[in-house]
C-alpha cells in the first residue's frame, strides 16, 4: 500500500506531556521506511454449538524494539477488531480512528458468509490495521500491540481487564447530558469550519459512492448484453461464404471487448468502490470525533461557569479547570493535527483512486 | 454494365415536409411528403449545370411503385423500402413516425431505394419508374391503368402457404433457406444491438453525474479543487459524447435493416419459382391423367377404378358415338394442354435463367455492401475508443494534479 507510506520518525520513549504530544502530531514530510508490516488474509470459518464465525489470519512483521519477536501470526475474528477500535476510541477520543467494515450489509442482499462479502471485509480489515500502523500515535498504543501479538486466550484475558462496561456507560451518560446542555458556545472558528466541511464532504462522498455503484451496475448490464452480441455474428457467418471471415472477425473483436469490460468492472470493484466506501464510513467517524471534542470543551465551559458562581472553592476548581483546559487543548490539537493528516491522506487516496480509475478506463479503451 | 439511369441522372430525396390533407374517406390526416429532385447529368465540359426538376411524393406512393415493380418483374430481387414503422428501437430512440430523426433516416432510406432501382440494369428502364421520378400529376392513375394488380398472384400473398413441389430447382430451395436464415439472424442481431446501445447509453450518462458532484465538492476543497473541477468537466464531455456515437451507429443499423428486407425480396423470387413449378407440375399431372382417360376410352380397358366405369358397367355401356365425342374433346384438351405445358416449361426455364442471373448480381452486391458496413462499424468503434482515450487521458491528468 505504497500510497499510505507514512512517517514514524520519532522514538517512542518521549515522555507523554501535552506540549510534546503537540509535536508528535505534526505531520512530517520525509517519508521513511516503515517498521511494521501487517497483512490480513486466509479467512476460515469456525462452527461451534452456539454460533458460526469467521477468523482471519493476521501476520505482523516488525523491527521495533518493544516487540519481543520480529514475526507474529495470530487469528482474529470481527469482534476482536471491534474491541480494538473501541479501546482506541476510549484512549484518544479526538483522534480520527479508521473505520471498520460494517457488521451487516443490508442492500445487495449479500449473504452473511458469501465469498464476496468475506473478501470485501478482509480487505477492509487489512486496510484498518494498516491505517492504525501508519498513524503516528495510534501505532504505539498498547492494545494495538496486544491485538497483533497475543494468542487467543491471552487476548481474552487482556480484554477482561481495564474499565468495564459500567464505566463506559457512565461516559455515554455524561456525553448525552453534555449534548443536552446545548450547543457549544466557545467553539473555536477552526472547528466550526471543520464541521461545515465535514457536512458538505459527507453529502458529496455519499453521492459519489452511489454514482460509482450505479456505474458498476450499468457496466454489468452492458456486459450481459454484449455476451450475446458476439455469438450472433458467428452464427451468421455459418450461412455466409464471402463475408464469413469478416463476420467471424467482428465476433472475436466483440468478445475481446467483453473481456475488456470485465476488467473495467473488476477495476471499479477492487479500487474505487472500497475507497469511496471507506470514506463514507470516515465521515461518520469524523462527526463523532467532532462531537466528542465539543463535549470535552463543554465540560470545560460548564466548569468555568460553575467557578464564576462559586468564588470560595476557587482553588479546588481552578486545578480542575486547569486539567480540563489541558484536556481541551490536547483534544483540540490532536484533532487539528489529525485532521490535517487525514485530509492529506484523503487527498492522496482520492488522487490515486481516481487516477487509477482513469487508467483503468484508458486500458479498457486501448484494448 | 449497361447504361443505367443512375449514370444519366442525378437523383436525390432532398427534403421532407409535414402535410395535412384529406384522405380517401375525406378525413383529415397528417403525413410526410418527400421532395424528389432530378437532374440530367450532362457532360460538364461547358461548365453548364442542367436545371433541377422536382416533385413531391409520399411514402404510400413509393409503396405503390414497389408493388408495381415486384409484380411486373417477378424474377428480379426488387430493392426494399425503408421500414414503415420504427422497429428495433432502444429507449432514447422514438418510435413515432413523425419524429424528426425517424423522418430524416427515412428520407435517406427512400433516396437509397431510388438509387438502387436506378442502378439496376433491368428496373431502371421501366417507364413507370421514370414517370415516378418526373411526372407529378396523374402518375397514380397511370400505374393503376397498367392493370398490374390483376397480374399479382394472390397466392403469393399468403406468406405461409406451401406448395408441394416435386422437382424444384435445388438452388432455389437452398436460396429460400438462406433467406430465412438471413432474416432471422439479422433481426436477432438488430435486437441485441438495440439493447447494447441502450446499456452503453446508461454507462456514459451516469458518468455525467460525476461532473456535477465534482464541481460541488471542489467548492469546499483548497488544493484538490482545481483538479476536481476540470476533471468534472471532462466527465461531462464523456457523457455527452455518446449521443453522436449512437446516432452514427443508427445508420449502420439501417444498412443492416436494408438487407433484412432484401431477404424478403429474395424469398419472394424463390416462391415465384415454386409457384411456377407447382403450376407446371399440376399442368403436367392434368395432362397425364387426360391422356390416360383418352387411352382408356379408346381401348375400352379400365385401368383405374372410376365411378363412371362402375356406373357404366351397372347401367350399360355408352354408345360408340358418345365415346367418340368424348375422345374428341379429350384429344383437343390434350393438344391444348401439351402446348400450354410447352410454353409453361419455356417460361419456367426463362424465369430460372433470368432470376438466377439477377440473384448472382444481388449476391455480389450484398457481399460488397455488408463487408463495407462491417468495416464502417469497426471504424466507428475505433473512433469511439479514441474519444474515450482522449477523455480519460485528460481526466487522468486532472486527477493527478489533485
Amino acid at each position: 500500500d505504497a500510497s499510505l507510506a507514512e512517517v514514524n520518525s520519532f522514538s517512542p520513549s518521549v515522555p507523554i506531556s501535552p506540549s510534546s504530544m503537540i509535536n508528535q502530531y505534526k505531520f512530517e514530510d520525509e517519508p521513511e521506511l516503515r517498521d511494521l508490516f501487517i497483512t490480513v488474509d486466509d479467512p476460515e470459518s469456525h462452527i461451534t454449538a452456539i454460533e458460526t464465525f469467521i477468523t482471519y489470519r493476521v501476520v505482523t512483521k516488525t523491527s521495533r524494539g518493544e516487540f519481543d519477536s520480529s514475526e507474529y501470526e495470530v487469528r482474529r475474528r470481527y469482534q476482536d477488531f471491534l474491541w480494538l477500535k473501541s479501546k482506541l476510541e476510549e484512549a484518544h477520543p479526538t483522534l480520527i480512528i479508521p473505520p471498520l467494515p460494517e457488521k451487516f450489509i443490508m442492500k445487495g442482499m449479500v449473504e452473511r458468509f458469501s465469498d464476496e462479502f468475506i473478501e470485501t471485509r478482509r480487505k477492509a480489515l487489512h486496510k484498518f490495521l494498516n491505517r492504525i500502523a501508519d498513524h503516528p500515535t495510534l501505532t504505539f498504543h498498547e492494545d494495538f500491540k496486544v491485538f497483533l501479538t497475543a494468542q487467543a486466550w491471552e487476548l481474552s484475558s487482556h480484554k477482561k481487564q481495564g474499565p468495564g462496561l459500567l464505566s463506559r456507560v457512565g461516559q455515554t451518560v455524561r456525553a448525552v447530558a453534555s449534548s443536552v446542555r446545548g450547543g457549544v458556545k466557545n467553539r473555536p472558528e477552526v472547528f466550526t469550519e471543520m464541521n461545515d466541511y465535514m457536512e458538505t464532504f459527507s453529502q458529496k462522498i455519499n453521492v459519489l459512492d452511489k454514482i460509482a455503484h450505479r456505474i458498476y451496475k450499468e457496466e454489468r448490464e452492458y456486459f450481459n448484453e454484449m455476451k450475446e452480441y458476439g455469438p450472433i455474428h458467428t452464427l451468421w457467418s455459418a450461412s455466409e461464404e464471402d463475408i464469413a471471415d469478416s463476420l467471424k472477425g467482428v465476433a472475436s473483436c466483440i468478445d475481446k471487448c467483453c473481456k475488456a469490460t470485465e476488467k473495467r468492472m473488476a477495476g471499479l470493484s477492487e479500487h474505487l468502490l472500497p475507497v469511496l466506501h471507506e470514506y463514507v464510513l470516515y465521515t461518520e467517524i469524523l462527526m463523532g470525533v467532532s462531537k466528542r471534542r465539543d463535549q470535552i470543551q463543554g465540560e470545560l465551559d460548564s466548569k468555568v461557569d460553575a467557578l464564576a458562581n462559586k468564588k470560595t472553592e476557587k482553588d479546588l476548581f481552578s486545578e480542575e479547570i486547569e486539567k480540563l483546559e489541558d484536556k481541551v487543548e490536547c483534544a483540540n490539537n490532536a484533532l487539528k493535527a489529525d485532521w490535517d493528516r487525514w485530509k492529506q491522506n484523503m487527498q492522496s487516496d482520492m488522487r490515486a483512486t481516481f487516477t487509477h480509475m482513469a487508467e483503468n478506463n484508458l486500458r479498457y479503451y486501448e484494448e | 454494365m449497361e447504361d443505367c439511369l443512375a449514370k444519366k441522372m442525378e437523383i436525390t430525396v432532398s427534403e421532407a415536409e409535414k402535410r395535412t390533407g384529406r384522405n380517401a374517406m375525406n378525413m383529415q390526416e397528417t403525413y410526410t411528403a418527400y421532395l424528389i429532385e432530378t437532374r440530367a447529368v450532362e457532360s460538364q465540359s461547358e461548365g453548364q449545370c442542367a436545371p433541377v426538376d422536382s416533385l413531391w411524393r409520399r411514402y404510400s406512393e413509393f409503396e405503390l411503385l414497389r408493388n408495381y415493380l415486384s409484380v411486373t418483374y417477378p424474377h428480379i430481387v426488387v430493392p426494399p423500402l425503408p421500414e414503415k414503422r420504427a422497429d428495433f428501437v432502444w429507449h432514447k430512440l422514438s418510435a413515432d413516425n413523425m419524429d424528426p430523426d425517424f423522418v430524416e433516416r427515412r428520407r435517406i432510406g427512400l433516396e437509397n431505394f431510388l438509387l438502387r432501382v436506378a442502378s439496376h440494369p433491368v428496373l431502371c428502364q421501366d417507364k413507370v419508374f421514370y414517370s415516378f421520378l418526373t411526372q407529378e400529376g396523374g402518375w397514380k392513375e397511370m400505374v393503376n391503368e397498367t392493370g398490374f394488380q390483376l397480374k399479382a398472384d394472390s397466392r403469393l400473398k399468403a406468406l405461409n402457404a406451401t406448395f408441394r413441389v416435386k422437382n424444384p430447382d435445388k438452388r432455389f430451395t437452398e436460396l429460400k433457406h438462406y433467406s430465412d436464415e438471413l432474416q432471422s439472424v439479422i433481426s436477432h442481431l438488430l435486437r441485441v444491438r438495440a439493447r447494447v446501445a441502450d446499456r452503453l447509453y446508461g454507462v456514459y450518462k451516469v458518468h455525467g453525474n460525476y461532473g456535477r458532484v465534482f464541481s460541488e465538492w471542489s467548492a469546499i476543497e483548497k488544493e484538490m479543487g482545481d483538479g476536481l473541477q476540470s476533471a468534472g468537466h471532462h466527465m461531462d464531455v464523456y457523457a455527452a459524447s455518446i449521443d453522436d456515437i449512437l446516432e452514427e451507429e443508427e445508420h449502420y443499423a439501417d444498412q443492416l435493416k436494408e438487407y433484412l428486407f432484401y431477404a424478403e425480396a429474395l424469398r419472394a423470387v424463390c416462391r415465384k419459382h415454386e409457384l411456377m413449378q407447382y403450376d407446371l407440375e399440376m399442368a403436367a399431372q392434368d395432362l397425364t391423367s387426360k391422356k390416360q382417360q383418352c387411352e382408356e376410352l379408346a381401348t375400352g380397358t379400365v385401368r383405374t377404378f372410376s365411378l363412371k366405369g362402375m356406373t357404366s358397367k351397372l347401367f350399360g355401356q355408352e354408345t360408340p358415338e358418345q365415346r367418340e365425342a368424348k375422345i374428341k374433346i379429350l384429344e383437343e384438351q390434350i393438344q391444348e394442354g401439351e402446348e400450354q405445358l410447352k410454353s409453361k416449361n419455356l417460361e419456367g426455364r426463362d424465369f430460372v435463367k433470368s432470376a438466377w442471373a439477377d440473384i448472382e448480381r444481388f449476391k455480389e452486391q450484398k457481399n460488397h455492401d455488408l463487408k463495407e458496413a462491417l468495416i464502417s462499424y469497426a471504424v466507428m468503434q475505433i473512433s469511439m475508443c479514441k474519444k474515450g482515450i482522449q477523455v480519460w487521458t485528460n481526466a487522468k491528468e486532472c486527477f493527478s494534479k489533485m
